[in-house]
């Protein structure tokens, strides 16, 4: 077990440093900070002190090299466009993106699950029909259209919510919440839902294509032979026994949720990372892009592990085939 | 239930709003980029410094006619050639409580022209600033300077002190691996005090009940709230909704939508800002270009060729929406210097084209790469899409590159200058001719010509450019001006196209002072 995780935790620095490598080979291709940075009127001269000074004017290698060193020692750099440490922007950045992420976690699976239940159990209903399309429109439809479709509808035709922002937010020591407010609240929901809707859809189809296959099993036929009761059944048996692999999505799609609330952020105006790196990418802000890039490969590679480990403890069948692999 | 709880929410949201309608003087406006720093001398850039402006104060403003009025000096001569002499206002006090005076000025100066400060480039005359005593103070320039006025509107007036007691005494500087504190903080003597900086959520200005100019000058708004909202539709969907007092920039596709919306209103006039086309003619050969051994771009008759075959009325009809004034020269109205005799145009005629290249040798046209940026200027992807279909007509192939401004800057820009054919766009900082004149055209030298990016040079212009620089005399300046514009034009040196529309909405209560260069200032604010 040890073994295992300590070989996990060597290829994830692997991970890392590849990440950083090709974010960095990236970057030439961005565009030259300078032209952002210095003015209309600014000497040549000026141009070439500012480059030194950044070091941009060293090669490749060199600039790859300072960069992890510093990284390791968690100093990611000052950002270009904000001449303030990317560490601190981050850090400001992360809990609005967490919060949404999370928010949107949770309403996928509060409506997913007991949507994709109700499908699997009552697969010709006129309800689950509507479900069913209704949840073509989630897949089909991109994130930016839902977002602006939402604030057309709920801010300006009915003006019942915010179009932007995160409202007014609570400080608890670093970490800034606006689930403290109504004003935070109100702000939260046309974000969220445009960030859940794919996932929820995703999770609603997996419960029910799982329903559909466990109701079909043996031991449902033996329970229902016994005379248990349909709820007994259907949540007690068929419902726990399909949420494992959904569990295990769900972790995985928490890392995409964080990862891809750069559009729903965009649309939004959402203080978070997302915008954040979208604006450093417009401004070729490397500092904050590489740190960024960075920070969002560690949430893969943390999540990836603690999805395997957790494999490891709950499922025994990997144990054993494991040792039979080594065996051979 | 249910119904009751959604009576609470609504009845919380009724009372908020009318709560908000009870402190009705907050004005709320956002842009599509956030102002990167409270430093007035990080960036030469219009909105940093028309926001940094509603805090910090220059020598000499701009009025709402862009009319250069007294700000923190209320008389400005020049007693001999190389000296202009500034009689500052008494009275005046830093937000933090400090009296204003000539130190301030010095010190200021000083710090605008070190590295770290990106506002250096107005002040590239000035050879010293001496306090005579402690409301006078010279400014010694580096030869005859007519227009060093035309410059110190750009250049905010900070604190000795301050700056002293929180190590702020150089801009930001980006090797230093800490933040420095102007960046988040300021103590300027302007009509309103910063409250809160959230950078890239919110910033709060609050009215300066101290200041100078309330006399005479009322301040109509008590708090003035900004976000930054970069995703266009957003924005304009925040406006609608009652969310927002006012944005810029307004998208061009949703402005006709804004206008008939009932309470919303649509401020434009033309920008400073003029948006051309150049030609690299300095290379032998160009970079890229199916024409080998030799610059067809030197040739005169070429430049005029493709300068013919551009419908620029169609342009500004059809791609700008009407929201652009075409031209014929490289600065526009409202520039010092701006002729408007000479501005015309010369005539489309493609058939006169393709006759004109054929002279020239190119009768069947040739191939050439376009550069230009799809995130900089109104609708700069679509123009090149449209010169690029125009240029096909005369049988020119342009192989349009277009890309991000951080890529586009770099690719064309000092020093590579990676380009055989671009579009561009310059705004004076000066809102004088000279400096289109010594940026754009002048022979590259030194820190002359930097945008001059196609290497146009002529003799004739640069000689007239000198002149220029040190004519004290207004109207024989001008004509001056005139004459190299006119040379400028008539050798299509450059296409000019047009100059953009400076487009603000807001809701129809607000009334404030909009200016052709997009110095958006809170003191004009009035709400009703």
């Amino acid at each position: 077990m040890i073994a295992f995780i300590i070989r996990r935790l060597f290829q994830s620095v692997l991970v890392l440093l590849a990440i950083a490598l090709i974010a960095f080979a990236l970057f030439n291709y961005v565009g030259d900070p300078v032209s952002n940075m210095a003015g209309q009127d600014a000497t040549p001269q000026q141009r070439e002190a500012l480059r030194h000074e950044l070091g941009l004017d060293h090669s490749f290698i060199v600039q790859f090299a300072r960069f992890v060193g510093r990284a390791a020692h968690g100093d990611f750099g000052l950002s270009y466009q904000e001449a303030r440490p990317v560490g601190q922007i981050i850090v400001e950045k992360a809990p609005a993106t967490l919060e949404l992420s999370l928010v949107a976690a949770l309403m996928a699976l509060i409506l997913g699950v007991p949507m994709g239940v109700y499908t699997g159990l009552h697969r010709n209903s006129f309800l689950s029909q509507v479900m069913l399309t209704g949840s073509l429109i989630g897949i089909s439809l991109p994130t930016f259209l839902i977002g602006i479709l939402l604030i057309l509808v709920f801010s300006v035709t009915l003006g019942w919510l915010p179009s932007y922002g995160r409202g007014p937010v609570v400080h608890i020591g670093w970490w800034t919440t606006g689930l403290l407010t109504l004003g935070g609240w109100r702000a939260i929901i046309l974000p969220a839902t445009t960030l859940a809707l794919f996932q929820m859809t995703l999770v609603m189809r997996l419960v029910r294509s799982e329903m559909i296959e466990v109701l079909r099993t043996d031991y449902i036929k033996f329970a229902r032979a016994r005379g248990l009761s349909r709820r007994a059944i259907n949540f007690g048996h068929a419902l726990k026994n399909t949420l494992v692999p959904v569990i295990t999505i769900t972790g995985l799609q928490l890392g995409a949720i964080i990862a891809f609330a750069i559009i729903t952020e965009t649309v939004f105006q959402w203080p978070g990372m997302g915008l954040m790196f979208i604006q450093a990418v417009t401004f070729a802000d490397i500092p904050v892009m590489a740190a960024y890039l960075v920070l969002v490969g560690c949430f893969f590679v943390v999540i990836n592990l603690v999805v395997d480990l957790l494999y490891y403890v709950v499922d025994p069948r990997l144990r054993i085939e494991r040792r039979h692999a080594a065996n051979v | 239930m249910r119904p009751a709880i959604l009576r609470v929410i609504l009845a919380t949201a009724a009372v908020a709003m009318l709560a908000l309608h009870a402190e009705a003087k907050t004005f709320r406006w956002a842009n599509d980029g956030d102002v990167t720093s409270m430093d007035p001398y990080a960036r030469e850039e219009t909105f940093l410094l028309a926001f940094d402006q509603n805090f910090y104060e220059p020598l000499i403003r701009r009025d709402r006619n862009m009319k250069l009025e007294p700000g923190l000096a209320t008389k400005w001569v020049q007693t001999s050639p190389t000296t202009w002499r500034f009689t500052l206002r008494k009275g005046v006090k830093f937000h933090d409580g400090t009296a204003f005076t000539a130190d301030d000025v010095v010190f200021s100066f000083e710090r605008a022209t070190q590295p770290g400060s990106n506002v250096g480039g107005a002040l590239a005359t000035v050879k010293e600033v001496r306090k005579i005593d402690d409301y006078t103070v010279d400014i010694i320039t580096d030869g005859p300077d007519p227009i060093l006025p035309f410059d110190l509107p750009t250049v905010a007036i900070m604190s000795k002190k301050w700056c002293e007691e929180h190590n702020a005494t150089r801009a930001a500087d980006l090797t230093k691996k800490q933040e420095n504190y102007a960046t988040r903080h300021e103590d300027g003597t302007g009509p309103f005090i910063l409250k809160v900086r959230e950078p890239d959520v919110k910033t709060v200005l609050v009215k300066n009940p101290n200041w100078w100019g309330l006399k005479h000058e009322p301040i109509d708004i008590d708090e003035a709230d900004f976000m930054r909202i970069a995703n266009a539709s957003t924005r304009v969907a925040a406006l609608l909704s009652g969310e927002l007092d006012m944005i810029y920039t307004v998208p061009p596709q949703d402005i006709a939508r804004i206008k008939s919306t009932p309470h919303m209103k649509i401020w434009q006039t033309p920008e400073l800002r003029t948006i051309f086309l150049g030609f690299d003619q300095s290379r032998p050969e160009l970079l890229e270009s199916s024409v080998k051994g030799k610059n067809p771009f030197m040739d005169k008759r070429v430049r005029q060729a493709f300068y013919e075959a551009i419908d620029e009325n169609a342009i500004a009809a059809k791609v700008m929406n009407t929201y652009a004034h075409p031209t014929a020269l490289i600065v526009g109205p409202g520039v010092n210097g701006y002729d408007a005799a000479l501005d015309k145009r010369f005539p489309y005629d493609p058939a006169g084209a393709k006759k004109l290249l054929a002279e020239a040798g190119y009768p069947n046209g040739f191939e050439v790469g376009f550069d230009c940026p799809n995130d900089r200027y109104v609708n700069d992807a679509a123009i090149c899409q449209a010169v690029t279909a125009m240029l096909a007509k005369i049988g020119i192939k342009a192989d349009l590159l277009a890309q991000g401004r951080a890529k586009f800057f770099g690719k064309i820009l000092h020093p590579h200058y990676d380009t055989s054919f671009y579009l561009l766009g310059w705004t004076p900082g000066t809102h004088d001719a000279l400096n289109a004149l010594t940026s754009l055209v002048q022979t590259r030298h030194g820190k002359d010509g930097v945008f001059n990016i196609g290497g146009y040079s002529n003799p004739a212009v640069d000689a007239l450019d000198a002149q220029i620089q040190v004519e004290l005399d207004p109207k024989r300046r001008d004509a001056l001006i005139a004459k190299a514009l006119g040379i400028v034009r008539d050798d299509f040196a450059y296409i000019p196209l047009h100059q953009q529309v400076v487009v603000w909405a807001t809701r129809s209560n607000v009334d404030l002072a909009q200016t052709g260069d997009n110095f958006f200032q809170l003191r004009f604010v009035k709400m009703k």
